[in-house]
């Protein structure tokens, strides 16, 4: 058996002794997650409310406050739920999210923003499939691996084929739309899920030797489209076209530089105001808070990321079912994942991928989702106070 | 409770996750703090647009504030090359539409629109594609305001009013005024702004152009201007005042057309001519007339490549270069007198004189007897001067010249101002040529091996059989003993033929010492930069760089002789009629003589001849003989000058003069450093 890690062990230890005198007095059972959860959020609605403050009538604002509201709702309720219940319907969850895909391509799926991955249901309401998949999909793969059969202490080779089939799915159809940065998301969240079940290393390398033999066949096969291949090389060097593919990645490294240490202040951010940075309240909405908040405020948003990572990582460590270690760990990945692609691609560390930074970006889909998730992590926490 | 937990591998992902969210932080740090000043430095250029104020360029005008170059406000239309090429048709949808609303052929604006290059033939924009591109300045109010009102159909064009150089005397001294054009794009500190390229719109291009405004405004990403963030108002130009005078130059290019047209009438090609009138005693120009010339208003709103070829771009007066013949000799006089030739002596003047086994001839050989100077002067005797030549060039040792020969007539030649420009206020002067024996060798040596090789294959490619027999000889001549200074050199130098050059402006300046009494100066076009408030920048005077070392007695004695030539001299027939009275006019023709080409005919001149005011020379190469063509053409300008003079000019002059110079002195006193600006400057 190996050891935890000598700083992973003291950090949340220390943290868990300062809970549990505080959780007597709590209504929501994992305020070290919701914290968190909560002023990232609230940043979001801030930095939201910033980058559309000059456009006249919109709404954008309202709307993601009724989503963070929505998603708030849902993390409190998914937080209620025992997990032992939430494993029976795991595999209705999981066929829901397959069916979103599936209806975003057939003629219910629109295009929005030239990624075609929405279904629209009326005016002014649609939803990304892919959001709530991403939720199904961990929680599937917990079932599948979660569950190791009497006296083994790992997954077996039946579980981890069955963990790899139940991914496989919706990354081939979210491919499809195509959306690579989202299925990316799937490979990482799947992967992540893996490793924390503690399946055999051997799978780490096949994996990875599948991964390889993947990214070969796409290349071979020229799958890759060319505005893929351009963000690769705006990448490389930003300034190679700095009015075409590398506008974003020059706007945005300027909006998020020229902000310096304390930012230009909330809602005097002059790059922001003019537009400069394309899609600002979505995906690039951390240029936002790199310009107005400065260099203290946007580590603030990555620390309470960071914090909120920790705290999921110590309850899939204190998880007494492999399942709930499973959820707590995919979760993890998946926002981690997100996050890092998210602002690296705004600062220029990473090419251009269409991913919402997850509580911050204006989206109601990412927004319920990555607060749903939240949720799951709360209802894991759960069950490690209320031994059974 | 049993260990399910795989806490190694939780801890991989602890530290994966920790050290993915540190490389955000690092990068975070490297983005905002170390690299932050540079990326707040270039939000501000995104984010700021500057809007550069043209100034309103200075005016010309001449001595009496008549304009010879002025502004006019008219709308002009420009296009943004860079938002063309930018669109996805390269903009020729834009251009389609703009050429129909402009009524013009597409190609035409399409042309005006793309960038200069080496294959690229005009009309096409020489300046930079950052700057706007100005397709016409031929447009109504009213279409530039519809094109301006329809931005949405027009992206990428612009409409402005915008001041545009009109020239309200027409084609009038063309050359000296010269003409702008948008800067090169290589040119680093070339703005939107045209700058002037020839003439005096060159030669005083910082002052005339005024200092360019700014206005920087906050826009955003779609361009649109969103507040005022700083303006600094454009400084119109200063106004140059000129000494030209507009009424004598439109006489000078009169009489110098007239003279073309009369020769050409005769037979002779008349290719080029040069008219320039100067003040005597000021060294300052009051007229230069050009054959040919052009209208300076064909490069407003750009140019075709058709009108740009035929553009007759070089000035006769200022870069044109003949020998001067016979007018020469008021050098070579000086010259003989200083070396001891007594000016009241008398001499033979035979129809040839042989030198080195060649007879050099009178003109048409006549033998014209015994005279002094102020005869030989006046009916141009050669043979004299062949004379004076020779013994000088032997007194210099000859063929074995001596250490440092005396050259008493190039000396003197070279203290009249010849064989160096004259420094004039304009661009491009040529420096005419005062041969001498240094120069003959080191001519030579540079053209040696073209003369000897010709010397062998002679010129089969040319047609003409005597001419290439003729220059076969030179050839094999030049090959052979070119570098050497014959005494036919010298008797040809002595008679302003051979290889001696000047500029019609050169002449004018010599005749200008010859009559204000041994004076040299620079000729000044320029008088007075005005600044826009109405103060007088800066006064310009023509600098004296040299002055002739020849007694008073010796240029009198030159002055009354040239005196005669109009009145019974080489001239009397082109002044035959003329009233001396009214302005008495003194003289010297000029035939300068070329192998194969017409001869070029020279008049110069000054008056009136006992307080000499002006100098007039006219040039109209391949004219025929001084007399014939150039005289009647200074005869024409001596009459203009003595009407207008007559016409109450004389009265305004002495008034004008006095308050002139009463407002130089004061300018001097209360400005200081305006005045020692001028002094510096040049």
């Amino acid at each position: 058996m190996t050891t935890l890690g000598p700083l992973s062990v003291r950090l949340p230890s220390r943290r868990a002794t300062r809970r549990r005198s505080w959780a007597r007095l709590a209504v929501f059972p994992a305020w070290g997650l919701v914290l968190p959860a909560a002023a990232l959020s609230a940043i979001g609605l801030l930095l939201v409310w910033s980058a559309t403050r000059n456009d006249p009538g919109s709404t954008l604002l309202q709307r993601q406050a009724l989503s963070v509201g929505i998603g708030f709702a849902l993390l409190w309720a998914v937080s209620r739920i025992d997990l032992r219940m939430l494993r029976a319907y795991v595999p209705v969850l999981y066929l829901l999210g397959l069916a979103g895909l599936i209806a975003v391509l057939t003629p219910l799926g629109r295009t929005v923003n030239g990624s075609h991955a929405w279904i629209v249901l009326g005016d002014g309401l649609q939803f990304q499939p892919s959001e709530f998949a991403k939720a199904a999909t961990v929680l599937a793969l917990a079932t599948a691996l979660g569950e190791p059969r009497d006296g083994e202490r790992r997954p077996g080779a039946g579980a981890v084929l069955l963990a790899l089939g139940l991914a496989a799915l919706p990354v081939g159809l979210i491919a499809l739309q195509p959306d690579y940065g989202t299925a990316l998301v799937f490979l990482v969240l799947t992967t992540g899920t893996i490793v924390v079940s503690g399946a055999p290393k051997r799978w780490f390398a096949a994996f990875a030797a599948a991964g390889a033999a993947g990214v070969l066949l796409v290349w071979r096969l020229d799958l890759i489209r060319p505005y893929q291949l351009q963000r690769l090389m705006v990448l490389a060097d930003p300034d190679a076209d700095p009015m075409g593919m590398g506008y974003n990645a020059t706007q945005a490294r300027i909006a998020i530089g020229s902000g310096g240490l304390l930012g230009k202040g909330l809602f005097h951010g002059e790059q922001t105001a003019g537009h400069f940075v394309p899609e600002q309240h979505t995906d690039f909405i951390f240029t936002v808070a790199g310009e107005e908040l400065g260099f203290v405020g946007a580590a603030c948003v990555i620390l309470l990321m960071l914090a909120l990572l920790w705290r999921g990582l110590w309850i899939a460590a204190k998880s007494p079912t492999p399942f709930g270690t499973a959820v707590a760990g995919g979760v993890v990945c998946w926002l981690a994942f997100q996050t890092f692609v998210n602002i690296g691609m705004t600062m220029g560390l990473l090419p251009v991928a269409g991913l919402p930074l997850p509580f911050v970006s204006y989206g109601g889909s990412a927004t319920i989702s990555s607060l749903a998730a939240v949720g799951l992590l709360a209802a894991v926490n759960r069950r490690t106070r209320t031994p059974a | 409770m049993r260990r399910t937990v795989h806490r190694g591998r939780l801890t991989l992902v602890f530290v994966v996750v920790t050290a993915l969210m540190l490389t955000l932080l690092g990068r975070l740090w490297y983005l905002q703090i170390v690299t932050g000043p540079s990326y707040a430095r270039a939000a501000t250029e995104t984010r700021v647009r500057s809007v550069v104020l043209p100034p309103v360029r200075g005016r010309i005008l001449d001595v009496r504030g008549r304009p010879l170059v002025a502004n006019e406000t008219k709308p002009q239309v420009s296009v943004d090359y860079m938002a063309l090429i930018h669109q996805p048709d390269g903009g020729k949808d834009v251009l389609t539409r703009l050429a129909r609303a402009l009524g013009r052929p597409y190609q035409e604006i399409a042309d005006r629109a793309r960038l200069c290059a080496a294959d690229v033939p005009r009309p096409c924009w020489p300046g930079s594609p950052y700057q706007p591109i100005v397709v016409t300045d031929d447009v109504s109010v009213r279409t530039a305001l519809w094109i301006a009102e329809r931005q949405d159909e027009f992206p990428g064009v612009s409409t402005a009013l915008r001041p545009v150089r009109t020239y309200p005397l027409g084609s009038a001294a063309a050359h000296v005024l010269g003409y702008l054009q948008p800067p090169s794009p290589d040119d680093p500190e070339g703005g939107p702004e045209l700058i002037g390229r020839d003439g005096l719109e060159a030669q005083y291009d910082r002052e005339l152009a005024g200092r360019t405004g700014i206005r920087q405004v906050a826009v955003d990403s779609t361009g649109t201007v969103t507040g005022l963030i700083r303006e600094e108002a454009a400084v119109a130009g200063d106004t140059l005042v000129t000494s030209i005078d507009a009424r004598i130059q439109e006489v000078a290019e009169r009489a110098l057309t007239r003279a073309v047209t009369a020769a050409r009438k005769r037979g002779e090609p008349a290719d080029s001519g040069a008219a320039v009138v100067l003040e005597a005693k000021t060294g300052r120009v009051t007229a230069i007339a050009d054959y040919p010339t052009y209208d300076p208003s064909v490069w407003t709103g750009g140019i075709s490549q058709r009108d740009y070829e035929g553009l007759p771009l070089v000035s006769a007066a200022v870069q044109g270069q003949w020998p001067p013949g016979s007018t020469w000799k008021v050098t070579s006089t000086a010259a003989a007198a200083k070396a001891g030739y007594p000016l009241r002596g008398s001499y033979d003047c035979p129809g040839g004189y042989t030198i080195g086994g060649r007879v050099f001839h009178n003109f048409e050989s006549a033998a014209l007897g015994r005279m002094d100077m102020h005869r030989a002067l006046v009916v141009s005797c050669d043979t004299i001067f062949y004379r004076f030549a020779d013994r000088m060039w032997r007194r210099d040792g000859g063929l074995k010249p001596v250490e440092h020969p005396k050259d008493p007539m190039q000396k003197m030649a070279r203290e009249f101002g010849f064989g160096t420009p004259t420094g004039i206020d304009l661009p491009h002067e040529a420096s005419g040529r005062v041969p001498d024996r240094a120069w003959k060798k080191a001519n030579w040596e540079r053209t040696k091996a073209d003369s000897c090789r010709r010397a062998k294959t002679g010129y089969p490619e040319m047609s003409d059989r005597k001419r290439a027999a003729y220059l076969k000889a030179l050839a094999t001549d030049n090959c052979r003993s070119g570098g050497v200074w014959w005494a036919g050199d010298a008797a040809n130098f002595s008679i302003g033929q051979g290889d001696v050059l000047v500029t019609p402006l050169q002449l004018a300046r010599g005749y200008a010492a010859l009559a204000n009494g041994g004076t040299v100066f620079s000729p000044r076009i320029g008088k007075q930069l005005v600044g826009p408030d109405g103060t007088v920048v800066r006064t310009i005077t023509p600098p004296v760089v040299g002055k002739i070392d020849a007694s008073r007695k010796t240029l009198r004695f030159i002055r009354d002789a040239l005196a005669e030539v109009p009145r019974t001299g080489t001239a009397a027939g082109a002044f035959k009629g003329y009233s001396f009275k009214r302005l008495p006019v003194a003289g010297k023709t000029g035939t300068a003589e070329a192998y194969g080409r017409q001869d070029t005919s020279w008049f110069a001149s000054f008056g009136p001849v006992k307080k000499p005011k002006y100098v007039v020379v006219v040039v109209v190469s391949q004219g025929g003989t001084g007399g014939t063509t150039a005289a009647p053409a200074a005869r024409e300008i001596w009459e203009g000058i003595a009407a207008l003079t007559h016409d109450g000019e004389k009265k305004h002059d002495t008034k004008k003069h006095t308050k002139e110079s009463g407002k130089g002195t004061r300018a001097a006193s209360l400005s200081p450093v305006a005045f020692s600006k001028a002094g510096g400057a040049r």
